[in-house]
């Protein structure tokens, strides 16, 4: 156990270094950051100057050693934009994101299971063949054109007249197909609760709740699909095998066999393909957090390409692969946990 | 209001209204705004750019200030004389403070201009005034290097600062007043100016929290804001979401694929002008042998349908140009109009010796002008007209301009805001022939060079009458327009947008500074 989670440790630490490298080695294709620090009339004397001083012009060896000589001191350089450094900019950000997330994982935990097994169990139902159609629309449509959708509907809201507004059954439907909006449109509001440190919560009173509800359902709404999908494929394989039969010829109530020893061998690839997902939701908490101008990890990374604020950019790509080795760790752990015939460091049982 | 009522109530789409502005019960006004990005910094001399601007007009008040056609309002200056050619004496507003209560004097405007001209973006603009002296308490006395027939475009940059609070070092040692670029300052955490309002609170990229100064010096303001919360909204569509559901009170910019949207909604009012900031063309001469002989550029000129870009393509949203100082701006020749004609065009590529035509590369940015990239492929399918083959690429504007910098196409793109809202700047950065040493012709891409023209700028640089100056300017638009020097397109306008309450109107201007101290919201 100690030893997997020392060879994880140098497997981040390599990811990071790798990391590091090529984004070090690609960053003079991600624009000049004097650009974004002076106006358009600063004469290029002045730029030049700034840029000997930020060290911009000497050698990629100088400039990648001085970086990693301090990185090895945890010191990853200063923002250009906030002026801070890139690390404290990071944990500013990072609460947001992990709420964000936190909330879209609850949506996909608690709608994926029940939906998945109910219709691997029952296929042919009207429901289940509704769940498939719905769930086959989701994975399709961008993250990105939901979020706005879901900003116009809920938000803006939407007044709609194709049933006679004079007739009361006809106002009634149009009432029913109309939305008056009023869900906050960006932001995570003003009345967040402070925890501690960098890390103000949206989840400690409904005021500020409301604001997760779009961007949440927004970014589940391209994982669920796909969960839903996966857990149904995987428990109708589970309910072809064969211990499944003998349970069945053995007497053991059905509710049993679905949800004890069915189940459990369902979310063993579940698991697998999960954890790698929450890594991806990372990507798409990009786009997410763009559209709500939801003050996270997502936003501030593209708006720091947008300013080239290169040694944020580095930093966010280092805690980012940083992000997905610990993902994946804590994924092998879980598959020990729930298949003992798995073991960590790799020796036969 | 509970959570669980407003998610149900939403999901199925039934009633639900959060109060749309929060002011309306209570006495205190909040003005909630979205921008496109907030302030970089809260040391105003730190870098020159709009949203820079917008806070000094909202934290600061300015010696003079620009009205919306173009004049001059006193504000801490209250009167001005010319004592000789190179000395302007300005009598200032008396019984003033600053945000810290220090008393705003003399001397404060005397630290404040010597203060920029060490600040990187504003020492340029500033290098025509050779001294600043304090002549009593409420007297200050401009001396220029030679006559300077822009001292008073140049006072509506300066915002006097408290340079008592600016005074002195931190506890770390450092001087309160430096202007460091890169890294925190004192000035560009703390601030005390005059202005109309106080920052109470900021948040790098999330928000800035304005309140009320109380004890603000114009009387005559009708202002009745108490509180401003501004919020930064990068994305276009959110920014028109974020007002459209009552989010925000007012937003700029209003992105031109919205402003149907916005128009036509009862509850938000849709403010637009004709703006300053010409976009053209640079030929670059350097790079191709036909962009010398100035009948092919005449040729160019005559093939882009400037009226044509402006009304499909920036669907009305653009003034069509044919040359670079807009109407109000001292070089504003009126008789120069757009000349497409591709009869004309096809002419004189023939006369050139080019009929069979050229093939050249084009580069332009994808996000920083209004429809940038998509004007750059019109101007492409339409110069294919005279058998110009163009190359084009569109680049975000983070990496488009280290190639702006070095030239990097034949034909490129940019727009010009004049710093001094006045047509010598645009000269000077985008015409005069390039100099690396004096950094005339900085964005020259054209590489277009014609001494003659750069002598009667200079000359107009020294004329302090403005009726000669301004024929002098208009001569050189006419000269340029006649050498087809570039190919300028059109003057990109402004929107804003408000809910109807907030009476934007006659705060706003051209410069895209809305004096947001003076804005009534209506209450009921």
């Amino acid at each position: 156990m100690i030893a997997f989670l020392i060879k994880r440790l140098f497997h981040a630490l390599l990811v990071m270094f790798i990391i590091s490298v090529i984004s070090f080695a690609i960053q003079d294709n991600l624009g000049d950051p004097i650009q974004q620090m002076v106006g358009q009339s600063v004469p290029e004397s002045e730029r030049a100057t700034l840029r000997e001083e930020l060290g911009l012009n000497d050698p990629f060896l100088v400039q990648y050693l001085r970086f990693a000589k301090n990185a090895l001191q945890f010191d990853f350089g200063y923002s250009y934009f906030f002026n801070e450094p890139t690390t404290e900019v990071i944990l500013r950000h990072l609460p947001a994101t992990l709420e964000l997330v936190a909330a879209a994982t609850f949506l996909i935990v608690t709608l994926s299971v029940p939906i998945g097994v109910y219709s691997a169990i029952k296929p042919r139902s009207p429901l289940s063949r509704l769940f498939m159609g719905v769930s086959i629309v989701g994975i399709s449509i961008p993250v990105f054109l939901t979020a706005i959708v879901l900003i116009q509907i809920f938000s803006i809201g939407i007044s709609i007249t194709p049933f006679p507004e004079d007739i009361g059954w006809g106002s009634w439907l149009n009432g029913l197909l109309s939305t008056e909006g009023g869900m906050p449109a960006y932001g995570r509001g003003n009345d967040l609760t402070h925890v501690f440190g960098t890390w103000y919560t949206n989840y400690a009173s409904w005021d500020s709740l409301v604001y997760l509800v779009l961007p949440a359902i927004s970014l589940a709404s391209i994982m669920l699909p796909l969960f839903i999908r996966l857990i149904r494929a995987e428990m109708l394989e589970v309910l072809q095998s064969d211990y499944v039969k003998f349970a069945k010829a053995k007497g053991i109530s059905m509710r049993r066999i679905y949800f004890l020893h069915a189940l459990k061998n369902t979310m063993l690839p579940v698991i697998t393909v999960g954890g790698v997902q929450i890594g991806t939701l990372v990507a798409f908490t990009i786009l997410t957090e763009t559209v709500f101008q939801w003050p996270g990890m997502g936003l501030m990374f593209l708006d720091a390409i947008e300013r080239s604020d290169i040694p944020l950019i580095i930093t966010y790509l280092m805690v980012v692969g940083l992000i997905f080795v610990i993902t994946n760790t804590l994924v092998d752990l879980i598959y020990g946990l729930v298949n003992p015939t798995v073991k960590l460091t790799g020796k036969p049982a | 209001m509970t959570f669980k009522k407003t998610l149900l109530a939403s999901l199925i789409g039934a009633t639900l209204s959060l109060p749309l502005a929060a002011s309306a019960q209570t006495d205190d006004i909040t003005l909630r705004v979205a921008y496109d990005a907030d302030p970089v910094s809260l040391d105003i001399h730190e870098q020159l750019s709009g949203g820079m601007l917008q806070l000094s007009h909202l934290t600061f008040d300015p010696l003079v200030r620009w009205t919306q056609d173009f004049d001059f309002e006193p504000r801490l200056a209250t009167d001005w004389e010319q004592v000789d050619n190179t000395t302007m004496q300005m009598t200032l507003r008396e019984g003033i403070t600053f945000h810290s209560g220090n008393p705003f004097t003399a001397k404060d405007v005397v630290w404040t201009v010597e203060r920029l001209k060490r600040s990187p973006d504003f020492k340029a603009i500033f290098d025509p005034v050779a001294s600043i002296t304090a002549v009593d308490d409420h007297t200050v006395e401009f001396k220029t290097k030679e006559p300077y027939p822009l001292l008073l475009n140049l006072a509506t940059y300066i915002f006097p600062m408290d340079s008592e609070f600016y005074s002195g070092k931190t506890d770390s040692g450092k001087d309160k007043g430096e202007i460091v670029k890169n890294g925190n300052s004192y000035a560009s955490t703390h601030i005390s100016g005059t202005g109309p309002f106080k920052v109470t609170q900021r948040q790098q990229g999330v928000k800035v929290e304005f309140a009320r100064f109380e004890d603000y010096w114009d009387d005559g303001s009708p202002g009745n804001v108490d509180h401003i919360v501004l919020t930064p909204i990068s994305e276009n569509a959110t920014r028109v979401a974020a007002l459209l559901s009552g989010d925000v009170d007012f937003i700029a910019p209003v992105p031109p694929n919205d402003l149907e949207r916005v128009r036509a909604d009862e509850d938000v009012k849709l403010v637009t002008m004709s703006g300053t900031r010409i976009i053209l063309l640079h030929m670059n001469q350097d790079r191709v042998e036909a962009f010398k002989d100035p009948r092919v550029r005449q040729a160019i000129a005559y093939t882009i349908n400037q009226k044509a870009i402006a009304d499909r393509l920036m669907k009305g949203f653009a003034t069509p140009a044919a040359q670079l100082s807009p109407e109000g701006y001292a070089g504003h020749n009126p008789e120069l109009e757009p000349r497409y004609d591709l009869e004309k065009a096809k002419q004189l590529m023939k006369e050139a010796g080019y009929e069979d035509g050229f093939s050249i590369t084009m580069m332009a940015p994808n996000n920083r002008y209004v429809n940038d990239a998509q004007i750059a492929q019109a101007v492409a399918a339409m110069l294919a007209r005279i058998n110009v083959k163009v190359d084009l690429k569109t680049l975000p504007k983070a990496q488009y301009w280290p190639e702006y910098d070095a030239r990097a196409a034949d034909l490129m793109l940019i727009g010009w805001h004049s710093d001094t809202e006045d047509s010598a700047n645009f000269y000077q950065y985008l015409t005069e022939c390039p100099n690396a040493d004096t950094g005339a012709g900085q964005y020259n891409a054209g590489m277009y060079c014609n001494p003659e023209i750069d002598k009667i700028v200079a000359e107009a640089n020294l004329e302090t009458d403005r009726d000669k100056r301004s024929q002098m300017l208009q001569f050189v638009e006419q000269a340029l327009y006649d050498d087809a020097a570039f190919i300028p397109l059109h003057w990109q306008d402004l929107a804003w947008a408000a809910q109807n309450e907030v009476q934007i109107e006659p705060v706003l201007n051209v410069m895209n500074f809305p004096y947001l101290g003076d804005v009534v919201v209506q209450q009921e």
